[in-house]
């Protein structure tokens, strides 16, 4: 991997960090509007008012003495999330499959004890995962449960959808699947796959890892190629009306599919990372000047997402 | 888009205004005010202090003149100050116009001591526009016995010489040939002395000379008294100076002139037994600054942090530098990309390399940092709340700067102190941080993250550290705006990172 000119970067419309923050970000974005997305129980209760679906809320605890009570919480749930609500970059959260008596199950198999449990949620209180350290609230959510097609796609865990939102419009999307490398996260820098979707078809145009082009799941050997996701006009609807939903104009939004409740807002983010554009071997620029030389009129959710499905860039 | 357009202008605006101002507060410092643009010149000052003893008449009023000392050529007088209880003291002129301190008191008894103080700056490109106006030439008396021997060896002197100059340089060189006897002035010698004489043959001639007195500047010397020299006044209005010891012309290396007019440097009234000595020491201090730590009434354009007391000033020294470490940062982020722990972690942790060397600083850094590590992660384990265990971080690094300075003192190495300037909070914050990414994005994220912290801290140290910068920043306040200005600009900057040059690659690399 060597260095490329400049010039080279905008000619292809890539948009780099800089652009992002001080023209996207810091224009499009008012700060008042953050904590909609950065707080993930604002999020889910915006969500919900708006009709967007979101996994369902076990419990939230937003003090220490509530860490005695997580043992009633969790009565009934087998497999369950624990995030912090004002994490970012996916830090902090605890996956569990499976509970046997006292021992909970992480998706790589590995034990965890109730102990450490309640320790990682007075973590979570105490500010560890959050911006700049501010006490937090810890939620437990109840587990997705992924649909069947994505089984041979993604190793161990659950593989999610970023949408690029730009005022409205669905600009840009691509699908993380976690590896072996990534541990199960679905971190591309992690070593996760990202896996460029077509606007239109919501089909693979290219997946790729650590930066390279793959034609196959290093895991499980699968060919990348044949990805298509189900349900995707629903998807981009849902994803596109978060705009609405949180005033925000550029903004990524993790989508899940579930087996039963179909796509699932996971969370927001108002500053979403630029690997969207390798993973899709397109830059983000083109399409976002696009949108921005729309003008003022107002843009039917439908429209929207028509007019990104036609972007040949 | 019209209203972007006018903010854009106002943004561009504001920072040209920042940019004239710190360059026309650069160029004022300089061409005004002669700051220099570069630390190296060095300069002398001598600080030189006469002692005046005298012993007083009973139920006299004392009088007591000294001469001070002028600007002359190559030396500036910077401040003066006295120290005498009991006298009234005043700054007065003398009948040639030159400075004299004045001491005065009703009665005294006894031996007194009356102490003055002066700084000198050398400084060989100062000049003083002097004008040497030519006293009238006094009638020269004879005494019967002498006029032959002095009317014979003037005359001989006379017709050796064509001008004021060569009649001077010919008296000297006899006077300077002590071996060859020469009669008359043998038997003149035993009347006058070498200085009177000398004088007293010139007036003779119509030539105006007179005694001024001097002294030599030696540093760490002390009970120095004055020693004369005699100034010829020429026809063209310059002047010449000889030696009254050995009769060399002009002025030695490292001599001051301290009262430049005829007659005696000390007058004491109502006193006897009077004298006064000399002791000096000199200061080598880079020459910028120095004018201005004397100088009082500067105009307000030549804001300066040398108008404080030095206490504050050594703050400033370190204060004004943060900026410039600022902005390397915020370059290296915005231009370069490289990602740190703790955005302006590395500035500070650049200010501790300063106070302990780099080496040392890294080398404790490391050390520090990692045996944190190691408490850090058995606390973990311990299963407490944040703030208690962010505290037991900080309890822990300095126990560990304690353990390490005492045991490297104790081992002879005195570089071991000095780790004591770290930061604790920030330590303290880094081992955490470090910590929380090893668990969650492991070993090799650390390395990269705390290495181009370093790297990043040692870059800024670098800069922070260079003599031209740490002058040029404290001695050119306009710098400040300047530094605004680039941050300013690299804040609106939203081309491409050179990391993401390599980056994105592929994307390019796959097209053609």
């Amino acid at each position: 991997m060597r260095a490329v000119r400049p010039g080279a970067l905008k000619k292809r419309g890539i948009m780099g960090m800089n652009m992002r923050n001080g023209h996207y970000i810091g224009r499009y974005n008012n700060r008042k509007l953050y904590p909609l997305v950065d707080d993930k129980l604002k999020t889910k209760s915006i969500a919900l008012e708006a009709g967007i679906t979101v996994p369902d809320l076990i419990a939230e605890m937003d003090s220490n003495y509530q860490l005695k009570h997580l043992d009633s919480y969790l009565e009934g749930h087998n497999g369950f999330a624990v995030k912090p609500a004002k994490g970012s970059g996916g830090k902090g959260i605890l996956v569990i499959l499976k509970r046997e008596g006292d021992q909970f199950f992480k998706p790589s198999g590995e034990a965890v004890s109730m102990k450490d449990m309640k320790r990682h949620c007075a973590n979570i209180l105490a500010g560890l995962y959050s911006l700049g350290g501010k006490p937090d609230t810890a939620i437990i959510e109840t587990l997705i449960n992924p649909d069947r097609v994505f089984d041979d796609f993604s190793y161990e865990g659950v593989p999610d959808i970023r949408v690029i939102i730009f005022k409205g419009f669905p600009v840009m999307a691509m699908m993380r699947l976690s590896t072996a490398e990534s541990d199960g996260k679905a971190n591309l820098h992690q070593g996760a796959v990202g896996v460029g979707l077509d606007i239109g078809t919501g089909r693979a145009l290219r997946a790729v890892q650590h930066g390279k082009i793959i034609e196959e799941h290093p895991d499980t050997g699968v060919p990348l190629s044949t990805l298509a996701v189900p349900q995707w006009d629903t998807l981009l609807t849902l994803a596109s009306g978060c705009y609405e939903m949180t005033g925000l104009g550029y903004l990524g939004a993790d989508m899940v599919l579930d087996k039963d409740k179909g796509p699932l807002l996971l969370e927001l983010n108002a500053r979403p990372g630029l690997a969207i554009q390798v993973a899709n071997g397109a830059g983000l620029l083109d399409r976002l000047r696009y949108v921005e030389n729309l003008g003022e009129r107002e843009y039917s959710v439908e429209e929207r997402i028509r007019i990104c499905s036609e972007f040949d860039f | 888009m019209k209203k972007t357009d006018t903010s854009k202008i106002a943004f561009y605006i504001i920072i040209a205004i920042l940019l004239v101002s710190g360059i026309a507060s650069i160029l004022y410092r300089h061409y005004v005010d002669h700051q220099p643009w570069f630390p190296g010149e060095k300069a002398r000052i001598w600080s030189i202090e006469g002692q005046v003893d005298f012993k007083a008449l009973p139920d006299r009023p004392l009088t007591v003149r000294l001469n001070l000392p002028q600007d002359q050529d190559g030396y500036q007088v910077l401040d003066q100050s006295t120290a005498s209880s009991g006298f009234g003291l005043s700054y007065v002129s003398g009948s040639g116009g030159e400075p004299v301190a004045e001491w005065t008191r009703r009665e005294a008894e006894g031996n007194q001591v009356l102490h003055y103080k002066v700084n000198i700056l050398e400084q060989k490109t100062f000049s003083v526009e002097e004008n040497h106006v030519a006293p009238p030439v006094p009638e020269v008396v004879w005494r019967a016995s002498d006029r032959t021997a002095a009317r014979a060896l003037a005359d001989q002197v006379y017709a050796l010489s064509a001008d004021y100059s060569s009649f001077a340089r010919e008296l000297s060189s006899i006077f300077a040939r002590s071996g060859q006897v020469d009669q008359n002035l043998q038997l003149l010698r035993s009347v006058y002395s070498d200085t009177e004489l000398f004088t007293k043959l010139l007036n003779y001639k119509g030539i105006p000379a007179h005694p001024v007195n001097g002294l030599f500047l030696e540093d760490g010397r002390r009970n120095q008294r004055l020693v004369q020299f005699l100034k010829v006044y020429l026809e063209d209005g310059s002047v010449q100076y000889y030696d009254m010891r050995s009769f060399k012309l002009g002025l030695p290396e490292d001599f001051i002139i301290w009262n430049d007019t005829s007659g005696s440097s000390l007058d004491v009234f109502g006193g006897s037994d009077s004298g006064v000595r000399f002791a000096m020491v000199q200061q080598v201090m880079p020459l910028g600054g120095i004018l201005d730590s004397f100088k009082e009434d500067l105009s307000i354009l030549s804001f300066s942090i040398y108008d404080l007391p030095l206490a504050e000033q050594s703050i400033f020294k370190t204060m004004l530098l943060i900026p410039l470490g600022v902005l390397i940062v915020v370059m290296l982020r915005v231009l370069v990309g490289v990602r740190t722990s703790g955005t302006f972690m590395p500035v500070l942790l650049a200010m501790s390399f300063m106070e302990t060397t780099l080496i040392t600083g890294l080398l404790g850094f490391l050390l520090v940092v990692g045996t944190g590590l190691v408490i850090r992660s058995y606390l973990s384990r311990l299963n407490l709340l944040l703030v208690a265990r962010i505290s037991a971080v900080i309890i822990s690094v300095i126990c560990i700067i304690t353990v390490f300075t005492v045991s490297s003192y104790k081992l002879g190495l005195t570089e071991g102190l000095k780790i004591t300037y770290f930061p604790i909070i920030i330590l303290s914050w880094t081992i955490e941080r470090m910590s929380i990414l090893w668990e969650e994005e492991g070993s090799k994220e650390v390395v990269i993250q705390g290495g181009s912290s370093l790297l990043v801290a040692v870059v800024v140290f670098l800069f922070m550290n260079s003599n031209f910068l740490r002058y040029f920043v404290f001695n050119f306040l306009g710098a400040q705006l300047i530094f605004m200005a680039v941050t300013l600009l690299l804040g609106s900057y939203t081309g491409y990172r050179l990391s993401e040059l390599r980056r994105f690659s592929p994307l390019v690399e796959e097209q053609s």
